[in-house]
This record gives structure tokens, C-alpha cells and sequence, in this order.
């Protein structure tokens, strides 16, 4: 039984930003299944009431002093930037006309 | 004989009679890497000009007799997913192939302070997703006692380098096992510390909610000398946590009289192979001999460890590796029509195929519409695990099995069956669920000669008496002097 998919896997595909052949599309969408389908043994426990864990420290919102501090230098972040000037990086157009 | 079967201790004292010098070391370990790096493959980055001055710089404080620190001099090796300042640091993807990075880890920096001497950079899985380093986005890493079977992952690298005698020791990350079950296959020692226990400051994220980093030696006393030197809060990492860290070499007293015991019958049971459940039995009544106790017991959400961890992982990673968008840093397709384009091919080119198996997954588990069905649902499964390792802790003082159900499988034989790869870290994922620690030792050969490991595992910020437990069993026993042969 198909459970997800083509479009579905196209979907979450461009959410995570990751272009996918038509081969690709349909290798993620039956391993996808699998998976799913693995996770759903979870489903044979009750967990009504049951607390969720995020965090296994019994910790939060660790606060610092709001103090301000010196960065990076500016050059050294550019360093690792495929693309820059005059101290921006540079990407291709974000709109396009159509 | 390797200059690295002595332990750190009988190192300092060789340093400090000048029968070796830190630049002997030194070159000692480069050395080796030149004899067996091509066989093994656990490196991805040597730094060997700086190294190599860095012990000048050490053996003319030697001369000068200035006061020295425990791992002073000592060559280590550090998983690829740390950063370190000026040497390149990839995590064995080629969407960082050239990234180099312009600070160093909070753990690298008490690496320098303790004054050791960093080597190179330890192959890994990619981001640290596999439990067999055949998705290092550059070469696998080969297990030293058989080359045609796998280290471990995902720090296949930095337990492979250890048990090959390329470094005395090294650093690694454990998300679900990544050292223990490494360490296991390739019989050295490797501890995931409690979580918040080690500062992630410059550790390339892939799951925050469990990620840690570790040490990995040749003994257990090294290993609570490095965690020692490493251990802490920071606060550049706001989930370290402030709990005191005490002296773990204290605690290598060889007494385990009245230690309880508790075995989980599940990690006994399916799956497991004989000589692997023989192995720890043989273990137990060593123990037991030293006077500990030991008792049957249940860990009953165990077998839902498995698919709550792959849920919850991959969705931490898909957010996590989001920054890797071609942008700031790291690798980025050419000529891109449009900015979404550009994140688009940058992503697809750059990742390998595991990575995007869990950043699809991961992001499926969180979209709109599944994530209560899937994501919280393991957060809540995750509840129920920690409260079983909770009720245990109430009663024993360490929990005891096997690190992997079975010794290191050959190269090829589950890279094509995600699910069967996942299962072999079954009996390590618990422990990162929980955020407890654990620690694999070595307890013997498989008929095949390949190593098996002991898992200790003990309560939040008790890494003392997992040490305890660990170095009296291995004083009895000389599982640990036992060297591959390359």
C-alpha cells in the first residue's frame, strides 16, 4: 500500500531545500515508508498524560549578562564566503520576473 | 611494541626522566600514520608542520623544567565535526570540503591549555549520521583488526586511529552511540559523558537534545585523564551544566565490593549473539569476584529507543543542518539561477545520501499536520525511557550489557538497508534518550578475532563510578592489551 506520496516526498523536499531527481523522488518516497512505518510501533504505547522530553537537564532559559562584546572580525568571516565585496556576501537574485 | 602502550602516566614519567621527548612522540605518531593510514583511512586532515613545532616549543618547556599538566605532550587526534582554528574541518562532507574555521572548539581550547598536541582530523561519518563511517563523504574508514570489516561509526575515525596506535588517544561525538559502538568494534576504550557534562561550544551540531563529545583510549585511566582536562560548563554552551566535576582518576581504586548491578534483560535478548551474551556474562562474574552483585532486570521501553531516537534525531538535524545553504560558508553550486536555486543544488550536491535520508525524514516528522503524530510522540516515548533508567538507578549503581549485539560487520554488508544499520546501535541509543552516561570497554575477541565491548553504563554525572566499575574489571583482565595487527 502506497502511503506517500510522489508529491508528498516533492513537498517536504522543497521544504528541506534539497532538489531532487525523479529516480531520487521515488528512492526517498519507499524508504520514507519504511521508516514511517517503523516509527508507528510507537503507537502501541499509551502515552496519555506522559510529559514530552526536549531536554533531559532539569535546566532553563540559562540567562548571561546582556553585555556587549567584540565579534569576529569582519575579514575572518568573510574567509569561508563563496562569494563577497566590500564586506557583504553575495547571492543571486532572490525574486525573479516571473 | 608502540611507544603508545604505555598509558599517560608512565609517558609523564618517561618525559620527565628525558628518555623520550615530546618531539619523539610526535613524530613517533605521524610515523605510523605514514605506515598505516593507507590501510586504515582514519584521517581526513594532518597538520604536521604545526604539530611537529608545537613539540619544540613543549620539550624547550621540558628543559626549562616549568610545571606540567597530566597530558602534557601527549599526540591526539580530533574528530572532524570540532572545530579548530587555521586547520580545515569538513565532517567528512563535501559541502564543507574547504571550511576553515576561524575559532576553536571550547574542548579544543582545554586541549591547549592541557597542552596537547593535535595530530590531524578523524574521518567520520558524514555529520555524524552511520554506525559504519561508509558515509564519510570521502573514504571509509577500515577496521584495524580486519580491514575488511568496518571501524564503527560515527567516530569510526577516532576509535580506528586509537586501536591502530596512529595517536595515543582522540575525541569523538556520541548522538546514539557514535563513540561506544565504535569503540567496541575496534577494542579500545570510549565514554559518552552525561549530558551537559562537556561544553558542544564548536561541535557542528546534528541532534542538541543528545549530542555529546568524549574521550577515546587505549585504557580506562586515559580516558579519566582526557575527560578530566575536557569536562565542565562553559558559558558559551548554555546547556553545560553547572555540577562540579570531580576527580575521576580518584575514583580508579580497583573496589567494587557491594556494587549492585543491574543487567536489562533486553539488552540480552533478540538479536543479540551468543558469543556477545557469553562475553558479558564471563564479564559479570569477573565482577562478582571483585564483589560486586549483580541482578536481572527490565528496561521495558527499550525496543521503542529505536524508532523514538530516529524521529527525534532526524528532526533535530533537519534543523540544525539548515545553515548549510551555499551562503555564508562551505561548498556552493555554480551559476544558480535564483536564490532558491542556489540553496537547492548547493544542498542536493553537497550532502550525501544518509543525510538527506534524515533531513527528509526529520522534516517530514515536523512538517504541519505530523508533527503531534510523530515528533511529540517520540518526546513522549523519550519520557518513558528516561523513567525507566530512573527506576533502575533507584535501586543498582550501574547498569551493565553488551555495547553492540554483534563484533564489527564487514564493509558493504547493511549500507544498502538503512533499518538494519539503524539496529545495530539498539543497545547504545537508550543512553543518549536518557542523557546518561556510558562507557565501552573491551571484553574479549569474537571467534573471528574481532573485538567485543562491555558496556557500563551509571546515573547522570556519575561518570566516577562507571570509571571505578570500568578499570577494577579491567585490571583482571587484559582484554585491553590486545593489539591489532597491520
Amino acid at each position: 500500500m502506497t502511503r506517500i506520496s510522489s508529491d508528498q516526498v516533492k513537498h517536504v523536499a522543497n521544504l528541506a531545500r534539497l532538489q531532487l531527481s525523479e529516480e531520487e523522488t521515488e528512492s526517498f518516497r519507499n524508504q520514507l515508508e519504511a521508516m514511517i512505518t517503523f516509527a508507528e510501533q510507537l503507537n502501541e504505547l499509551d502515552t496519555d498524560g506522559v510529559e514530552p522530553t526536549s531536554h533531559v537537564l532539569d535546566m532553563k532559559n540559562v540567562m548571561r549578562e546582556d553585555v556587549a562584546k567584540q565579534g569576529l572580525p569582519q575579514a575572518e568571516v568573510m574567509k569561508n564566503a563563496p562569494d563577497h565585496q566590500d564586506g557583504y556576501i553575495k547571492v543571486p537574485p532572490i525574486m525573479t520576473e516571473d | 611494541m608502540s611507544l603508545f602502550d604505555d598509558g599517560v602516566k608512565a609517558l609523564q614519567e618517561k618525559l620527565h626522566r628525558k628518555e623520550i621527548s615530546v618531539s619523539d612522540l610526535v613524530s613517533y605518531s605521524f610515523k605510523r600514520i605514514s605506515e598505516v593510514d593507507d590501510k586504515v583511512q582514519a584521517f581526513l586532515t594532518l597538520d604536521e608542520e604545526k604539530a611537529l613545532q608545537k613539540a619544540k616549543e613543549l620539550d624547550a618547556k621540558l628543559t626549562a623544567g616549568e610545571t606540567r599538566g597530566m597530558l602534557f605532550g601527549m599526540p591526539i587526534g580530533v574528530k572532524d565535526n570540532i572545530v579548530t582554528q587555521g586547520l580545515r574541518t569538513t565532517c567528512a562532507s563535501k559541502i564543507l570540503d574547504n571550511f576553515d574555521p576561524i575559532y576553536d572548539a571550547t574542548v579544543v581550547n582545554k586541549l591547549h591549555s592541557a597542552e596537547t598536541v593535535t595530530v590531524g582530523k578523524l574521518n567520520m561519518d558524514e555529520f555524524a549520521m552511520g554506525s559504519s563511517n561508509e558515509n564519510s563523504g570521502f573514504k571509509p574508514v577500515r577496521n584495524p583488526w580486519n580491514i575488511d570489516h568496518v571501524p564503527g561509526g560515527s567516530s569510526g575515525g577516532s576509535a580506528a586511529s586509537v586501536a591502530a596506535g596512529e595517536v595515543l588517544f582522540s575525541l569523538g561525538s556520541d548522538t546514539g552511540g557514535s563513540i561506544r559502538q565504535p569503540a567496541s568494534f575496534c577494542g579500545v576504550v570510549g565514554l559518552k559523558p552525561t549530558y551537559g557534562r562537556v561544553s558542544r561550544f564548536g561541535l557542528v551540531a546534528f541532534a542538541s537534545s543528545l549530542d555529546q563529545i568524549g574521550p577515546i583510549t587505549r585504557n580506562v585511566e586515559d580516558n579519566a585523564y582526557l575527560l578530566q582536562a575536557i569536562a565542565g560548563i562553559d558559558p558559551m554552551d548554555s546547556t553545560s551544566a553547572n555540577i562540579e566535576v570531580p576527580n575521576f582518576s580518584e575514583a580508579l581504586t580497583g573496589d567494587v565490593k557491594g556494587l549492585r548491578i543491574a543487567v536489562p534483560k533486553e539488552y540480552l535478548g533478540e538479536g543479540v549473539t551468543e558469543e556477545v551474551r557469553a562475553s558479558v556474562l564471563k564479564s559479570l562474574s569477573i565482577l562478582e569476584k571483585l564483589g560486586a552483585t549483580w541482578e536481572e532486570v527490565s528496561l521495558p521501553h527499550s525496543k521503542y529507543a529505536l524508532a523514538a531516537y530516529y524521529l527525534l534525531s532526524s528532526s533535530e538535524a533537519s534543523a540544525n543542518l539548515a545553515r548549510f545553504d551555499g551562503v555564508r560558508y562551505g561548498y556552493r553550486t555554480e551559476n544558480p539561477e535564483n536564490l532558491l536555486e542556489l540553496y537547492k543544488k548547493t544542498r542536493a550536491e553537497g550532502f550525501g545520501d544518509e543525510v538527506k535520508r534524515r533531513i527528509m525524514l526529520g522534516t517530514f516528522a515536523l512538517s504541519s499536520g505530523y508533527y503531534d503524530a510523530y515528533y511529540k510522540k517520540a518526546q513522549k516515548v523519550r519520557t518513558l525511557i528516561k523513567q525507566d533508567f530512573e527506576q533502575v538507578f533507584e535501586n543498582y549503581d550501574v547498569i551493565i550489557g553488551p555495547t553492540t549485539p554483534t563484533p564489527a560487520f564487514k564493509l558493504g554488508e547493511k549500507v544498502d538497508d538503512p533499518l538494519t544499520m539503524y539496529a545495530n546501535d539498539i543497545l547504545t541509543i537508550p543512553v543518549n534518550l536518557a542523557g546518561v552516561p556510558g562507557i565501552s570497554v573491551p571484553c574479549g575477541l569474537s571467534n573471528d578475532g574481532l573485538p567485543l565491548g562491555l558496556q557500563i553504563i551509571g546515573k547522570h554525572f556519575d561518570e566516577s563510578t562507571i570509571y571505578r566499575v570500568a578499570h577494577a574489571f579491567e585490571q583482571e583482565t587484559d582484554h585491553h592489551k590486545q593489539k591489532p595487527v597491520l
